[in-house]
């Protein structure tokens, strides 16, 4: 039985659960994917988002709950049974097989007749432009062409669902900026659903509708993008999001969802996310960008220079204060090295978190 | 690549000139194995080559030849040699492949393959010995089958055709496993997942792509069992007939140096089975290089 081509609405997730023994890699993970949707799986190494992918495709058995296709239960199925596309991250290309061969091995598994396979691998070669490599095997090809190929074996059966897993994270820096746009481009041409996993922020704010934060198996925020960018629930959400200073201290004062947060010789006002009272410790989260030189000494936090880098549009700047905090900054002129200033951060930019 | 703009007026040394070729001091290290390859393989081979072209017939330097394939009683060794060996390890091979995508999945390798490989370490003589007990008329076998009331009288499994192939199976097949193992466990996991996730059922997953990856190791595993299963000496005189159906060519070979003192015709026989030996390796070779012999991972690693 094949699920492939299969009108639906959504996929659900229904506490999901994987434990490995003891260990419990992945804790009743509930979500529902509308069709068409792009979602990124993020987290650091080790958080449960490849447990959660495997679980999906089938590779892996779940320890609880159950993955419905609209009503239909599938989380018993084989993975040859679920129909779903997989990219995996060292690719896994059959090596024996021409790249027009690999790409259509899912059609020629489900018995489809070799005329129809023709017309589609063609059309998914012209999709991931390898025209002029039909007949190569996968190891004349290069890392970018390979996890092309990789795509276009996933896309031509119409899955479902497609599962990315990293499959950017061989490849060098300006490849994966250029299969990135790749991976959107296709997407936006096919709708195909999709489950990218990845460990890296950038990949899942350019690419995902909506991004999913794991932590120790556990959702910790659901939202677009944007939503994780701006409003992150969570410090561990925010680290990931580009909040590199980080200030623990003891809110001094509140006003709304304005406080003021001491933190040893200075104080910062910031955005609090969550209930939080004077007096509770709590930890000042900022992205470097929104940590600039102050116009007036008088009006910030006192630093001394440490290191600062020529970034091209503006300088990047690392700063200690008296008791030895570190402040990462961008500036738009270069302070002296060891010199004394004062930085300024933006309130309404800086999240207050409990600690 | 700074070292190479040295000018070509400035002469390098013997020490570089050979260093660059990648010979230095290091290389002298296999001299010993050289010479014991040299000793022990190369000169009795050719040693033996030459002493079946000075037969001590009369008819010139092939007479030896001549007189193998002149006789029926020795050149009909070649086909019963070949009517134990192709079975034998045509079964071994395709019993390991089964065995092997089995185990490789188990997590206490270790146990199974010291059982497997015991039959290895307990050399031809002794297995053929406790066969001929086992397998005998008064043997356990027998007696069970008789006990069960499946069969009447004794199954004759000794002193023929059917004793010799058995206790071959039973000293090669550790062997081509243990081959066929290494070879299945190395394609990559990725391959199978991905031929699942794309749709292939199991059989359709080894079909398609473990056994297209796996022909050329197992083409060597066949070469290599073949070779072992050719020389069937013991088992064969043990449990076997060898004035008749398992008269192989090895009991040939015995019988013209021990028997009738005629070390250039057991030469000859020698050679004659190396030749045969090396045309089945050369066809499965051959075979081989039809398929595709490239790595057997999915990509980069």
């Amino acid at each position: 039985m094949q699920l492939a081509s299969m009108p639906f609405n959504e996929i659900r997730l229904d506490r999901m659960s994987r434990a490995f023994g003891a260990l419990n890699a992945l804790r009743e993970i509930t979500l529902s994917i509308r069709k068409g949707e792009f979602i990124a799986l993020l987290g650091p190494s080790g958080c449960g988002k490849s447990t959660a992918l495997n679980c999906i495709a089938g590779l892996l058995s779940t320890t609880g709950g159950g993955i419905y296709i609209d009503d239909k239960r599938i989380d018993q199925f084989k993975p040859e049974d679920r129909g779903f596309g997989m990219v995996f991250q060292n690719y896994a290309l059959f090596p024996h097989m021409s790249v027009r061969k690999n790409i259509g091995f899912g059609l020629k598994m489900r018995g489809r007749p070799q005329s129809e396979i023709d017309i589609k691998v063609e059309e998914a070669i012209a999709l991931v432009r390898l025209q002029g490599h039909a007949d190569k095997l996968p190891g004349q090809l290069s890392g970018g062409q390979q996890q092309r190929v990789a795509i276009a074996r996933a896309i031509v059966i119409e899955p479902p669902l497609v599962l990315m897993d990293e499959p950017l994270s061989n490849l060098d820096a300006k490849l994966r900026l250029e299969m990135r746009a790749e991976i959107r481009r296709i997407h936006n041409q096919m709708k195909a659903t999709t489950i990218y996993v990845t460990h890296d922020q950038d990949e899942a704010l350019s690419l995902a509708d909506r991004i999913v934060v794991l932590r120790d198996g556990v959702i910790r925020q659901v939202g677009t993008p944007h939503e994780l960018y701006e409003k992150p629930a969570h410090l561990d959400v925010a680290e990931f999001m580009g909040f590199r200073n980080r200030f623990a201290g003891k809110v001094i004062s509140r006003e709304g969802d304005r406080a003021t947060v001491s933190a040893g010789s200075f104080s910062v006002s910031g955005t609090v996310v969550g209930a939080l009272q004077p007096g509770a410790s709590a930890v000042l989260a900022v992205r470097p960008d929104d940590v600039m030189l102050a116009e007036q000494a008088s009006g910030g936090v006192p630093v001394t220079v440490d290191t600062i880098e020529y970034r091209g549009r503006e300088y990047v700047g690392i700063a200690r204060t008296g008791d030895g905090v570190e402040i990462v900054f961008h500036a738009d002129r270069a302070p002296a090295q060891g010199g004394a200033v004062a930085l300024s951060i933006d309130p309404a930019r800086a999240l207050i978190f409990g600690a | 690549m700074a070292m190479s703009h040295s000018t070509p007026m400035e002469a390098k040394s013997l020490r570089q000139k050979l260093a660059l070729r990648g010979i230095d001091g290091v290389t002298l290290l296999v001299l010993p194995s050289v010479i014991f390859v040299l000793a022990i393989f190369i000169y009795p081979f050719f040693y033996g080559l030459m002493l079946s072209f000075s037969p001590m017939r009369e008819g010139g330097m092939f007479a030896n030849y001549a007189a193998f394939f002149s006789d029926p009683y020795l050149y009909n060794t070649i086909g019963a040699t070949l009517r134990l060996a192709i079975p034998v390890t045509i079964l071994s091979v395709a019993f390991a492949v089964p065995v092997a995508m089995r185990v490789r999945l188990m997590k206490r390798q270790r146990l199974l393959t010291t059982i497997l490989v015991l039959p290895i370490t307990l050399g031809t003589v002794l297995v053929a010995q406790g066969m001929l007990n086992y397998l005998g008329p008064q043997g356990w076998f027998s007696r069970t089958l008789m006990l069960i009331g499946l069969v009447d009288s004794p199954v004759k499994l000794t002193n023929n055709y059917w004793g010799v192939f058995l206790s071959l199976v039973v000293t090669v097949f550790p062997f081509t496993f243990l081959l066929t193992l290494s070879y299945v466990t190395g394609i990559d996991p990725a391959l199978e997942k991905a031929a699942a996730t794309h749709g292939a059922s199991s059989w359709q997953r080894f079909r398609h792509v473990m056994l297209p990856l796996l022909v050329p190791g197992l083409a060597i595993a066949f070469c290599l069992t073949f070779v072992q299963a050719f020389a069937v000496f013991p088992s064969a005189v043990l449990l076997g007939a060898p004035s008749g159906p398992t008269r192989v060519i090895s009991i040939a070979a015995a019988q013209a140096a021990f028997e009738q003192y005629d070390f250039t015709m057991a030469s000859a026989i020698a050679m004659i089975m190396g030749v045969v030996q090396l045309c089945i390796v050369l066809i499965v070779l051959v075979v081989r290089n039809l398929f595709y012999r490239g790595a057997t991972s999915g990509g980069k690693g």
